[in-house]
């Protein structure tokens, strides 16, 4: 009894920081309808921030002046990045903003390395809290009872901003109706930097919170990021008794699943949601999200068309060129081109669920690492040949997408991504803690192709022939009665319903078939490699898929691939250098800024201005 | 007191307003007539700025309105009332309320809550109810409450008798006469043609975004082949 009331203190205590950041990313969320997926960079700064400021400001007054300065100073930084970022970029497709919050997490990722070094920094005491206290007998630190206290003022202090100052007021009348708002006279955009700046401090203030129990280091950023938005998801966007109660509930699941059944933690989280959300969809406390009910309604979709002759031709001859390369090309060259090609693919997958299916996934790695992952399985454990493995572990990726598709269905919108999140780290972590099978951490290694596949230049011509099959093929299915189907149930779900199209499976075949794909270019990843690690499961991997096809261009059919190869291009030849992230995050959020439309429909855009080419031209 | 001259709007690709212009005179009701698809939301939606006009200007009051933010423009002075009543369904009453006030304004009434609730009787019972679980006729009475909160001086309206029980037809036509007396410009648009005879000085039609007539509803009478062109039954 006493420890377990212990354990519970424990994991109260844990969820402070949690809720501190993931009510910031829920308000952010509710009014500006960005996922900000910078907000674990805010957190891992402020815990930075205040580390350093601990270090200038002496006793108790300076320790927790420091804390609360972080928050402020986070919270500056936040407005920064919202004016300077995002704002330019609020009237682009929707959720295009996503891809300029990518951007800011690899700039401060690499500010924070070049301003505080790749050392863990060890969090300071909190004078005058060094101690423990006895509870029934249990040592309870006495920080974790400061931040018990703590967590209920602040939710109490939002509670009250939200529902009795007028300020509150606007910001839920904005997050119902923004434009609304606005013709009566509210400006928006300042309630936008204001609502992102106070999201910004919540999570600099979590951040520095947490320094005694965890201190700073550079993978904070991510890993807050998962558990986060499964609080925010489990609780409800938008809803801070949501957050509130999800945080505690995770916290002190964690704590229990740490001492009960330490080989789980990492999956029992996601379980918890996908639980949650199968018997309440949107969450504990959410409402249904009905996407561009008002205010944000984009361009109409235009109509895609086969290539014509000319692009063909075009296309052709840059194939015919690529399998050249063998010829004049470095084996480097070659190594790369393979490398592009294959995220080519998967990129090209997920542009298919994305911008066909208007089914946006965060976790897409789930089936590019899964397929790599049954390629690898096979030949490790069961000695099987290489050409099986590369039958089997599109046909693995695929079912496992029509398995996770079955249920993330269920859901739409940004529950539906967050969801296809959760399944994708829940893969990852079972990868990650099944040691015995997976490896674990150490990954598996030599995955090679057959003795007829061994050279270089094979293998490149392999890939060659399998990934530019793969993406006609996906194009292909885009022009076809399928296809048809699909983008009917996109643009409207009822009326597709209305004409007999069965729009749930169409969806879930989609996402097979995606899967499918996406599990294809893992198998000709790690045969391509001779090893595989879960960091090709990771959220880092799904992530890289969503930018490129979002910079490609969603809706433009070439937008996948053209934005893949650009891309990876650029990434590789930038990987070079030391702060390769701080360089690719900027030119992100400049692509962002400057082509709104993806590289491929701003180009169009710019061409059928200047009348080079006719409006609806491919 | 508000002119519009020769605006042209699009949605996406589709031509909604040609040329169109209207002049809505200090004190006057002008009512918007035209059927379904003419046009007439978007007219509003115009003058608001939340439909972008590609050409042609907007005046009010003097100044060039078209090209600012819709915040900007009511912060002039000029009031919205939505069609579709757009009220802030998870906020109470007086919440709605709170998002639509404006500091007072030289030339037009200022308006408290307690004045609205005169006005409006049936939102005072329920001030403290969600939006939500308003009926239809109380939300449209919020709406307009609420743009009121703003202490307009010029009050666009979108089919304030849409959908609405008639009792609440003649509600609304009693208090767009009030608001009137009380030296409120209005542009309202409207279908139903018995509800502009009640309200207005003079009536527009558009048909495909144009205009087709403009002047009193005597003069409208007087021409029952312009109602049966434009106008449904």
């Amino acid at each position: 009894m006493e420890f377990f009331v212990a354990q519970i203190l424990t994991g109260l205590a844990n969820a402070s920081s949690l809720f501190l950041v993931a009510c910031g990313l829920s308000l952010i969320f509710g009014v500006t309808r960005i996922v900000n997926f910078a907000h674990g960079s805010l957190y891992m700064i402020g815990a930075y921030v205040g580390y350093s400021l601990i270090q200038v400001l002496p006793g108790v007054v300076g320790f927790w002046g420091a804390i609360l300065l972080a928050g402020i100073v986070v919270g500056i930084i936040g407005v920064l990045i919202e004016m300077l970022v995002l704002r330019p970029v609020y009237k682009a497709p929707e959720l295009f903003q996503l891809v300029a919050t990518f951007g800011v997490i690899l700039v401060i990722q690499d500010l924070a390395l070049i301003i505080w070094g790749p050392e863990d920094l060890l969090g300071p005491r909190s004078p005058g809290l060094r101690g423990v206290v006895r509870i029934m007998g249990e040592p309870i630190p006495k920080y974790d009872l400061a931040l018990l206290v703590i967590t209920p003022f602040v939710a109490l202090s939002l509670w009250y901003l939200m529902t009795k100052t007028r300020l509150g007021v606007l910001v839920r009348a904005a997050t119902q109706d923004r434009e609304m708002v606005g013709a009566l006279g509210v400006n928006q955009a300042w309630l936008f930097t204001g609502v992102f700046g106070l999201g910004a401090a919540l999570a600099g203030l979590g951040g520095a919170l947490q320094l005694p129990k965890g201190g700073a280091d550079l993978l904070m950023d991510f890993n807050i990021l998962t558990p986060v938005f499964v609080v925010v998801v489990i609780g409800g966007m938008g809803s801070l008794p949501g957050a509130y109660l999800a945080a505690i509930i995770i916290s002190v699941l964690n704590v229990f699943g740490v001492t009960y059944v330490p080989q789980s933690t990492l999956v029992l989280m996601f379980i918890v949601m996908i639980v949650v959300l199968m018997v309440r969809p949107y969450g504990l406390f959410g409402r249904e999200e009905v996407a561009g009910e008002h205010g944000q309604v984009g361009e109409p979709e235009r109509p895609i068309k086969p290539a014509s002759n000319k692009a063909r031709m075009i296309v052709g001859a840059g194939l015919f060129l690529l399998a050249l390369l063998p010829i004049f090309g470095s084996s480097f060259s070659l190594v790369l081109a393979t490398d592009v090609l294959i995220f080519c693919l998967f990129a090209a997958s997920l542009h298919f669920l994305l911008g066909t299916g208007g089914l946006v996934s965060f976790g897409h790695a789930a089936y590019y690492g899964g397929g790599a992952y049954v390629a690898a399985l096979l030949v490790t454990h069961a000695n099987t040949p290489m050409e099986l493995a590369f039958l089997l572990a599109p046909l693995g990726a695929g079912l496992a997408a029509l398995a996770i598709g079955w249920v993330c269905l269920r859901l739409t919108g940004v529950y539906f991504a967050m969801l296809t999140l959760a399944f994708a780290q829940l893969i990852w972590s079972l990868v990650f803690q099944w040691g015995d099978v997976t490896g674990g951490d150490d990954g598996l290694l030599n995955i090679w192709p057959a003795e007829w596949l061994k050279s270089t230049s094979t293998y490149f011509y392999f890939t060659l022939i399998l990934a530019v099959s793969g993406i006609i093929l996906l194009r292909h299915i885009a022009h076809s009665p399928f296809g048809y189907a699909l983008r009917a149930a996109r643009d409207s779900k009822r009326q597709a319903e209305a004409m007999g199209i069965d729009t749930a499976r169409v969806q879930l075949f989609a996402f097979g078939f995606a899967g499918l794909m996406g599990g294809l270019a893992g198998a000709l990843f790690v045969f391509a490699k001779g090893s595989v690690f879960p960091n090709e499961l990771e959220i880092a991997r799904s992530f890289d898929a969503l930018i490129v096809v979002f910079l490609g261009g969603v809706k433009t059919l070439a937008g996948g691939v053209v934005g893949a190869g650009f891309f990876k291009g650029i990434e590789e030849t930038l990987l070079r250098f030391e702060y390769w992230r701080l360089l690719m995050g900027l030119l992100i959020i400049f692509v962002v800024i400057a082509a709104p439309n993806g590289v491929v429909g701003s180009l169009r855009k710019g061409l059928e201005r200047s009348g080079l080419i006719k409006a609806g031209d491919q | 007191m508000l002119e519009v001259s020769k605006i042209n709007s699009f949605y996406g690709k589709a031509h909604v307003l040609r040329d169109l212009s209207i002049s809505v005179p200090k004190g006057q009701v002008v009512a918007l007539l035209g059927r379904n698809g003419a046009g007439k939301s978007t007219t509003l939606k115009s003058v608001m700025q939340i439909v972008q006009t590609m050409s042609g200007e907007i005046t009010f009051a003097g100044t060039k309105i078209s090209g600012l933010m819709p915040h900007k423009i009511a912060k002039l002075g000029l009031g919205y009332v939505p069609e579709d009543r757009r009220i802030f369904t998870d906020l109470t009453v007086l919440e709605n309320l709170i998002v639509g006030m404006q500091p007072p304004r030289e030339g037009a009434a200022t308006w408290t809550q307690d004045m609205l609730f005169d006005l409006f009787p049936n939102l005072a019972e329920r001030r403290n109810n969600r939006g939500k679980a308003l009926s239809g006729g109380e939300q449209q009475m919020l709406t307009i409450a609420r743009t009121l909160m703003g202490n307009p001086s010029f009050v666009l309206f979108d089919e304030p008798s849409e959908g609405v029980a008639p009792v609440i037809v003649e509600q609304m036509a009693q208090v767009i006469t009030q608001l009137k007396s009380e030296g409120l410009t209005i542009l309202l648009s409207e279908q139903n043609l018995h509800f502009a005879k009640v309200v207005a000085d003079r009536a527009v039609i558009i048909e495909s975004g144009e205009q087709k007539f403009d002047g009193t509803l005597a003069e409208l009478e007087a021409h029952p082949e312009v109602r049966d062109a434009y106008l449904a039954a």
